[in-house]
């Protein structure tokens, strides 16, 4: 890291910033338009649900502001600056410091246990043994699940699966959580659960975006976004209600 | 991520997979242990036959017949012929002559029959003359060896290898007993000590005549060979240059004989047994690259089906290069392990081996167990990176769609 980001964020300047996104796909001999001029402004701490029929681009629109994902044009600032055409380990970087993902399907790795699971990017980021353990300890602890930590995935019900990817998610301390369909796999109450975590953890300052199906989910953000052959086709505030 | 978060890592994908790994660590450890063995004999079988080729006695000078290199005698040769000049006693002589040379003897061997009795037994004719006992560097069981005297003195004395005086006297005294080799009569006057095999020859078989006696058995007068021993090692090949002299101004200035010392067929077999060890070294090895090949496949499948996985390590922040060199550390520690494991196997093979044939000296030299566990980790490396560097350049949103 040599060269200092010309522009320096302030306060007030928004997290995320999408001007224009564009996401294409080759699709046998079809293009397709996941993603199509999208403009969105995503402010520090906000709690926004992204709804839309399959195919809309809801999950595109989560991999691009989580750098999974590169738009095929447009500009995209996290914290101000421009991320569209960094390289693959610059994004590496900045989704292990500014961005935690949930994932439908949890993602964890079968072999680790949890508490191997949530130190995993703290490995990955060279953090010190001794720190990554006490640090992955107090955040299992903080969703419950500290007299488990020692099992394995395998032996975790979904709902505390989940709870594991979502220690995994925070122990970065990241500004943005981004989770796609985090209780699609989970029955009710577990699924609960998890958005009652979540939410705590919105109510803690980290901003919240949730790709959801489910209304009554996606209902509780404070602003929703509904996507629609790619473009953002509502974008409103929660009902006062 | 430090070293041993990756080899912790990659142990623990290596554990979840325990047929695969063990299978692949089988692959390995047979290589290994195949280049360990195989060296192992050919080293032992180097080792056996330079030892037997210095049994035989230092500073030892061996003097043939015939020169052992080309010569044109073109079309005149050809039709007259050429026979190398036959080496005799006075040849013998007059090397004794030679103030480089402190001992010297003919050697005329052949085949026949001892009897004893109503014993009899096929044996083989040692023509010789008492320097030899010091030459080969033999010990006496009983009585005396041949004696000292003038060569071409025919005396009916005889000297037994220790097998012949057993096996024809069964316990009963040798020593003074007449003993009938072919149509004539000798007194045995002694009997050596068991010796064991020296440069392929069996001593232990052999009856020893005065050179004079063997000559009139074989009906020849000529000397197969002249055993000469230098007076010191550095005096091996000054001893060399008089005999040549020596020769050449009796054979009317041919220099129609080969003087071979001792250090020289030593190092011809050494070098020789020491290429056929590297070979079967390399050919051992091949099957270490081989086990790469088998690695790499592994490794590619291991790659597909954890494609979720790396996608997800990805999502966390995982750089290309900590993938690649995840992959790398699970496939280095693969072939680390086996290795490992080859040269367990290996000593242990050897060591059954050597139980097996205790007179042969099996063992793996350091260079071959060295090399073994170096061609099996650099393959596991060269066949670790294709599969490494397709995980790192998997596209993180499709490999986090499957399951």
């Amino acid at each position: 890291m040599t060269a200092a980001p010309q522009l320096k964020p302030e306060r007030t300047a928004p997290m995320m910033q999408l001007h224009g996104i564009c996401r294409q796909y080759v699709v046998g001999d079809q293009l397709v338009h996941a993603l199509d001029h999208v403009d969105l402004r995503v402010e520090p701490g906000e709690y926004i649900s992204i709804m839309g029929p399959s195919g809309s681009g809801k999950s595109t629109l989560l991999n691009v502001l989580g750098l999974l994902d590169r738009p095929t044009s447009g500009q995209y600032l996290l914290k101000g600056e421009d991320v569209a055409r960094l390289d693959d380990d610059a994004l590496a970087l900045h989704r292990q410091r500014e961005i935690g993902f949930i994932f439908q399907f949890f993602h964890l790795i079968p072999r680790l246990t949890a508490l191997e699971n949530v130190e995993l990017p703290m490995v990955l980021a060279g953090t010190a043994p001794k720190e990554r353990r006490e640090r992955a300890t107090h955040v299992l602890e903080s969703v419950g699940l500290k007299p488990r930590m020692h099992h394995r995935p395998d032996q975790l019900s979904g709902g505390e699966r989940q709870r594991v990817a979502i220690a995994r998610a925070i122990i970065m301390q990241p500004s943005v959580l981004l989770a796609d369909e985090p209780t699609g796999n989970l029955d009710s109450r577990s699924g609960a659960e998890i958005i009652e975590i979540i939410e705590q953890l919105n109510r803690n300052g980290i901003a919240l975006l949730v790709v959801t199906h489910d209304r009554n989910i996606g209902d509780r953000a404070h602003r929703h976004l509904l996507l629609r052959d790619g473009k953002i086709a509502e974008d409103h505030a929660r009902d006062p209600a | 991520m430090t070293p041993l978060d990756n080899g912790r890592l990659a142990l623990q994908a290596l554990e979840r997979y325990p047929l695969r790994t063990a299978m692949l660590l089988l692959a390995i450890a047979i290589g290994v242990a195949a280049v360990v063995m195989l060296t192992a004999v050919g080293e032992g079988a180097r080792r056996y036959v330079t030892g037997q080729f210095a049994a035989l006695g230092t500073h030892l000078l061996i003097v043939l017949p015939g020169r052992a290199e080309t010569t044109g005698t073109g079309i005149q040769g050809m039709l007259v012929g050429e026979t190398a000049r036959e080496l005799t006693l006075d040849d013998t002589i007059a090397i004794g002559r030679s103030p480089r040379i402190s001992r010297v003897t003919p050697v005329v061997p052949g085949a026949g029959t001892a009897s004893w009795r109503s014993r009899e037994r096929d044996i083989t004719v040692l023509g010789t003359s008492a320097p030899m006992l010091e030459i080969q560097h033999w010990v006496m069981q009983v009585g005396r060896f041949l004696p000292p005297g003038d060569l071409d003195i025919a005396q009916p004395v005889c000297v037994l290898g220790a097998v012949v005086a057993d096996q024809l006297f069964a316990g009963a005294t040798a020593v003074g007993e007449w003993l009938r080799i072919g149509d004539s009569r000798c007194r045995v006057i002694g009997v050596l000590a068991k010796q064991g095999l020296a440069g392929g020859f069996n001593v232990d078989e052999t009856v020893m005549l005065p050179v004079a006696n063997a000559q009139q058995i074989f009906n020849t007068s000529s000397v197969f060979r002249i055993l000469a021993e230098a007076r010191s090692a550095d005096a091996v090949q000054a001893a060399k240059r008089d005999i040549l002299a020596i020769i050449k101004q009796r054979h009317a200035g041919e220099e129609d004989v080969t003087v071979v010392t001792q250090d020289a067929v030593v190092s011809t077999f050494d070098s020789i047994f020491g290429m056929i060890t590297a070979g079967l070294a390399g050919i051992a090895a091949i099957s270490l690259v081989v086990a790469g090949v088998l690695i790499m496949n592994v490794m590619l499948v291991a790659v597909s089906q954890r494609t979720t996985e790396v996608g997800l390590l990805k999502a966390i922040g995982a750089r290309r290069r900590q993938i690649i060199a995840l992959f790398l550390t699970e496939a280095a520690c693969l072939s680390l392990l086996g290795a490992a494991l080859g040269l367990i196997v290996g000593t242990a093979g050897t060591w059954a081996l050597k139980l097996a044939f205790p007179v042969l000296d099996f063992a793996a030299p350091l260079w071959a167990s060295l090399s073994a566990v170096a061609v099996a980790v650099a393959s596991g490396l060269v066949f670790g990176i294709l599969p490494a560097r397709r995980a790192a350049a998997l596209d993180p949103v499709s490999a986090l769609v499957k399951r």
